[in-house]
């Protein structure tokens, strides 16, 4: 049995004029202590995917329809009470930017205590005990004095661990982290991913990654949906989709990384903007941006569908792989 | 802390020197001293005389640094018509003005905070949109007004409250004295406290529920919620704590320009303290009395604005008082 598995889920926000789709029938599994990346630009629903996971979508965004099976449980469904008690317990989320993240006038300690109190009968000695533990597991030196500590007096991604530390405190099983290292130094990102995969690793928690980093997600994931417009559009296992992908998009992503132009040469851009959610254009999403639209990607969404090793929603899937057999042959 | 504690009693030092040099100023400024004094039945050679005397003629820097060493040993002169220390007159009134300021700030504490915090986490309520309502009244309408109105319903319509004067009061230390020991003296204050809170509360209500809305919008109150806390706790111990911050800052400048309202209300509802006691000195241009008046109401100000700063040091963690000025 899976541990995650979304069925259809759809986001709508409720704006002044209309209600606007930001997700648009959403599905996938996550097996028990399995790793997925989400990826696509800003505005494709990456991270309105994690907070509605959580069922913690904020006015005036809202789960329209759709099922989220948690641990037999559907998250849609719960009432406020059933999701308080899976929320930092059975299910936590790490957040983008740690300088935020924390309450500012309350200590790390305080903050650690109370969601252990929050979810078990515990006395506050020992949920400090088990804050430090949870502290020295993410590398934290001297945890007894920082959990003394106010946020504002440790750096970026110090509190990055100590949020990491805080998702770990109940040993949940899922964990969704929303971009948890743009907010920090190039040299810091590395070791905060290091220590999230070996956590996960050694713990079986189920990890989903959001992320724009193509390269991030190669390295911890072990399968991947890519995101657009409020819609997947490509859905697989990591290695399959890094090295053969088969939508546009997606080609269109990979040959931007700086790995694939050589130096001096310029990078190989996606041409135009991923639409605004208020003015999405018919058909298949991505038609105005893509070389290979025909008159069918103009009015009709593509449906994904299994292709190969992956699934794809894209109308010419099969024309773009004859082509580039007939490319190989050539070479 | 020594350091700040230091620094701080210089910025005061600095401000109280600003407002004698004011008061004097008008003193030399209201009317002839020597009319006050002698009436006009003394001829201009004797005035001259007693203008030498009285040191009326030397210069300005000698008699504002006369002013202000008779003011540092706590001589403000005396009054013209009390014919007593004006410090004394005005230490004397100062009970009933200080307890009706602490009657409007507990009413506007007590008030504002859960009515600020109400309307911030539940904003579409007939009862938030009521309370907004009032409170762009409360605001709009003066303060002598809303005495007047108050006074009109509540004592002289209904007849619940007496309309003026301290009623019974009962001495703790030395001249205090105070309405909080007996019946009759919480039912005088209660109006007098009312009319004076009348415009700080609804501009503490809105504040409140602005900063309230949006530290709930805050990424650490999301996180809060992911970490499956109860919204009681969220709303009261995350966002109350933040929400409070600038409110403390704000409410200690209030608080100051408090003791200044209460000239309005004091009058209206004839309250035996410094408030009306100014209004008087006014009219019988008792000029020691009206400058001693501005004198210790400055003092005032800069002792709640310190005193608040240093609470508000206390409360955020991110001002360390013990590092600061260090």
């Amino acid at each position: 049995m899976s541990l995650l598995s979304v069925r259809d889920l759809t986001v709508k926000f409720a704006m002044r004029e209309q209600t606007v789709t930001a997700l648009n029938g959403i599905s996938f599994d996550l097996a028990k202590g399995e790793r997925l990346g989400i990826v696509g630009e800003s505005g494709a629903g990456k991270s309105i995917t994690g907070f509605a996971l959580m069922n913690l979508l904020s006015r005036p965004g809202f789960i329209d329809h759709g099922q989220i099976m948690f641990e037999g449980e559907d998250v849609v469904t719960m009432n406020d009470r059933q999701l308080r008690g899976m929320r930092g317990n059975r299910m936590a989320m790490i957040f983008q930017d740690p300088m935020v993240t924390l309450n500012p006038v309350l200590t790390i300690g305080q903050q650690m205590i109370e969601t252990l109190m929050a979810h078990r009968k515990l006395s506050r000695e020992e949920a400090r005990q088990i804050a430090i533990v949870k502290l020295r597991e993410v590398y934290i030196p001297s945890p007894e004095e920082r959990l003394e500590q106010y946020p504002h007096e440790l750096s970026g991604g110090m509190r990055q661990r100590i949020i990491i530390a805080i998702a770990l405190l109940l040993d949940p099983q899922l964990i969704i982290a929303d971009e948890p290292t743009t907010a920090l130094d190039v040299t810091i990102q590395a070791d905060i991913m290091e220590l999230l995969l070996e956590l996960c690793q050694s713990n079986q928690v189920g990890l989903i990654l959001i992320t724009h980093d193509l390269g991030v997600v190669s390295q911890m994931t072990e399968r991947t949906l890519v995101m657009y417009a409020g819609r997947i559009i490509e859905a697989g296992r990591t290695r399959e989709i890094i090295n053969d992908p088969q939508h546009p998009y997606t080609q269109g992503l990979i040959n931007a990384l700086p790995q694939q132009t050589l130096p001096g040469q310029r990078l190989k851009q996606i041409p135009g903007n991923m639409p605004s959610l208020t003015n999405i254009p018919p058909g298949c999403p991505f038609n105005p941006r893509c070389e290979y639209a025909t008159d069918l990607c103009r009015s009709r969404i593509p449906e994904i569908s299994h292709y190969g090793e992956v699934e794809v929603a894209c109308h010419e899937v099969q024309r773009l792989q004859s082509n580039d057999a007939r490319r190989e042959v050539k070479a | 802390m020594f350091a700040y504690l230091v620094k701080r009693v210089f910025q005061a030092i600095a401000v109280m020197f600003v407002i004698s040099v004011i008061g004097f100023a008008i003193q030399g400024n209201l009317g002839d001293p020597l009319r006050e004094l002698v009436g006009q039945s003394v001829s201009e050679e004797t005035r001259q005389q007693l203008r030498d005397e009285l040191g009326l003629n030397d210069s300005f820097m000698t008699q504002y640094l006369r002013f202000a060493g008779n003011a540092l040993q706590g001589d403000l002169g005396t009054s013209y018509f009390f014919k007593e220390p004006a410090l004394d007159v005005i230490l004397k009134k100062l009970p009933a003005t200080l307890e009706l300021v602490m009657g409007a700030t507990l009413i506007i504490i007590g008030l504002s905070v859960p009515l600020g915090v109400y309307t911030a986490i539940k904003p579409d309520t007939v009862l938030s949109r009521i309370i907004m309502g009032l409170s762009i009244v409360g605001i709009s309408i003066p303060v002598f007004l809303t005495a007047i109105m108050m006074i009109f319903v509540f004592s002289v319509h209904y007849g619940w409250f007496p309309s003026f004067g301290r009623g019974d009061v009962v001495h703790v230390w030395g001249y205090w004295e105070t309405n909080f020991l007996t019946a009759d003296g919480w039912m005088h204050i209660i109006l007098p406290s009312f009319a004076l809170a009348s415009i700080m509360l609804p501009l503490f209500i809105r504040l409140i529920r602005s900063e309230m809305m949006e530290v709930l919008q805050s990424e650490y109150v999301k996180f809060a919620r992911a970490k499956g806390i109860s919204p009681r706790r969220i709303y009261f111990l995350h966002a109350l704590k933040n929400t409070l911050l600038p409110v403390i800052t704000v409410g200690g400048v209030q608080i100051g320009t408090m003791v200044a309202y209460t000239i309005l209300t004091e009058t209206v509802f004839q309250w035996p303290g410094m408030g009306f006691m100014f209004l008087e000195a006014v009219n019988r241009v008792d000029t020691p009395l009206i400058v001693a008046y501005l004198i210790v109401v400055g003092f005032i100000f800069v002792v709640t604005n310190t005193i608040v700063d240093l609470i508000y040091g206390l409360v955020n963690p991110t001002v360390n008082i013990a590092r600061m000025g260090a």
